[in-house]
């Protein structure tokens, strides 16, 4: 590559560790890491929990310290959003900022991620009215909070439970709104749902199920949100509402390239985008199925961490002219409260599935199969069934059903090895 | 200052300067310390910042939790008798903490 090297568009997890790992493989060539926020990168999971509740500070937040940055010759810029870019088809180019910026680059990497989906009812753009994605929205949403007694969190995935646990910890009365019929619909199954309903109710958050919202209602001071009105004419009082419905992944930038998009950013399992140089990795990819075994042709979208790490990975191999495929057992975490949820895997097509109670210690999983194969499990401040699962799926040995119960046989003991050998790992960890 | 000392599992050794108050995993991954990976950032739940404490070290460290000891059983080179996870060692004033990191965290 010529002096201008790589540029990564997108400075949060995926761009990061694109750099990271490229200087592990001992790339030489020159980096440089674009990123809109006016922070220097940071790790995103705390904003919901420990920063949102201010156990931790913004600096432990950060992910490498500067002497990390020029010792290793990777070029941090802040403040920047790239907003048009014009590339060759060489995969070379420039891509130009809103400021006026522009940065040259022999290839492109496109981490540029997803945003908070808007909710568009009447009232929306009233103050008070947040949203939970980056490190402004839960500055804004601290700064908030000392004057707010009631909080309305408008969805209950992970991001509006996890929030929903901090504020209610740090004494707001909080009340759930969820559309559909049961919380974290789109991640786990209905036991695990209303495992989480039950647990937040009795630590005193309100949760209503198939919550119409109709529109949000100024305070008798009018231009700051006083409340949600929902179908039945309720109007849930708020002096904040906090919207946490999914985000939307950012690909823009690559459809004024011609790269196809659908659902994110379309690319291999090499993290390849269609014109076959450019790369595309994290929230806003969307990729081959990595998991060993899933059907040729799925595809999935992952907003996770440890897709963003292992799929930053497979893209530092390709720009080094080494081809790894991207293969592996996707894991995600939620810390909700004092509530640890570890998910193993993706529960996609299961048609039973095994739950393991053991209220004493309170402790909750449940295993998803497909006929007598796991596909993945959900546990609640279970480690070790997490670890014994996922350890289960990447090796492809068998967790028999009918044994999977029991909460006091621990899962790895009745796990059968399979005679495959196990899978061989590259060398980046 | 107090310092923790990194050998990783070829032997080669790195010494950090560490500021009180952060954990032994955020000492390493912002100064580019290789063999922890800490996917989860610290919030123990994914045991790939897993380090074997020099035996004359351990017990000075807090006790660990439970939830800690049953994540240590999920590391990917299986835990010794002083292992821990090091996002859950806290740097203290006077640490002079000596650690090696296993082969692998994944």
């Amino acid at each position: 590559m010529s002096r201008d090297g790589l540029l990564i568009v997108g400075a949060s997890q995926a761009g990061v560790q694109l750099a990271v790992s490229l200087r592990a493989l001992g790339h030489d060539g020159p980096i440089t890491l674009v990123g809109e926020e006016n922070h220097r990168p940071y790790q995103r999971p705390a904003l919901s929990k420990e920063f949102l509740q201010g156990l931790i500070s913004k600096e432990s937040l950060i992910f490498r310290s500067e002497a990390y940055w020029a010792e290793h010759r990777i070029r941090v810029v802040k403040n920047e959003r790239i907003v048009q870019i014009g590339k060759s088809d060489d995969g070379s180019g420039t891509a130009y900022a809103e400021s006026g910026a522009a940065f040259d680059f022999e290839r492109l990497a496109l981490t540029v991620g997803a945003r908070a989906r808007r909710l568009e009812i009447p009232g929306a753009d009233l103050a008070g009215v947040l949203y939970l994605r980056n490190a402004d929205d839960a500055l804004e949403l601290k700064a908030r909070a000392p004057e707010a007694g009631d909080v309305v969190v408008i969805g209950g995935g992970f991001i509006g439970l996890e929030a929903a646990a901090s504020l209610t910890k740090m004494g707001k009365r909080v009340t759930v709104l969820e559309a559909g019929p049961r919380l974290v619909g789109r991640a786990v199954g209905p036991e695990m749902s209303e495992y989480l309903r039950a647990y937040h109710a009795e630590r005193g958050i309100e949760i209503v199920l198939d919550a119409q919202v109709t529109r949000l209602v100024p305070a008798d001071s009018g231009a700051a949100v006083g409340g949600v009105q929902l179908a039945d004419g309720r109007v849930v009082p708020a002096d904040i509402v906090l919207i946490g419905i999914g985000v939307v992944p950012n690909t823009e930038l690559a459809s004024t390239l011609g790269l196809e998009c659908d659902d994110g950013i379309r690319v291999d399992r090499y993290a390849l985008t269609s014109d076959g140089v450019t790369i595309a990795v994290g929230d806003c990819a969307n990729l081959p199925n990595p998991v060993p075994g899933a059907p040729p042709g799925d595809r999935i979208r992952f907003e996770s961490v440890n897709n963003a790490v292992e799929q930053a990975k497979v893209a530092a191999y390709a720009i080094t002219g080494r081809k790894e495929e991207y293969a592996g057992i996707p894991w995600f975490w939620s810390n909700q409260g004092a509530l640890k949820l570890q998910i193993a895997g993706l529960s996609r097509g299961y048609d039973r599935t095994v739950v393991r109670r053991d209220d004493t210690r309170g402790k909750f999983s449940v295993l998803y199969y497909r006929g007598d194969r796991i596909l993945a499990a959900d546990c609640v401040n279970a480690p070790l069934d997490f670890m014994a699962v996922k350890a289960a799926l990447a090796d492809g040995s068998v967790i028999p059903y009918e044994q999977a119960a029991d909460p006091t046989v621990p899962l790895k003991k009745i796990t059968v090895a399979a005679d495959a050998p196990r899978e061989t790992r590259n060398e980046l960890t | 200052m107090p310092k923790v000392t990194f050998t990783d599992h070829a032997g080669e050794t790195r010494a950090i300067d560490a500021n009180p108050g952060d954990s032994v995993m955020e000492t390493a991954v912002r100064n580019g310390v290789p063999g922890i990976v800490a996917e989860c950032g610290g919030s123990l739940s994914c045991a790939t910042c897993h380090v074997i404490v020099d035996p004359a070290d351990f017990a000075s460290l807090p006790p660990m939790e439970e939830m800690e000891d049953e994540m240590l059983y999920g590391t990917a080179v299986e835990r010794r008798e002083t292992s821990r996870l090091s996002c859950q060692i806290r740097i203290t004033e006077d640490l002079d903490l000596h650690v090696t990191t296993p082969e692998t965290q994944v």
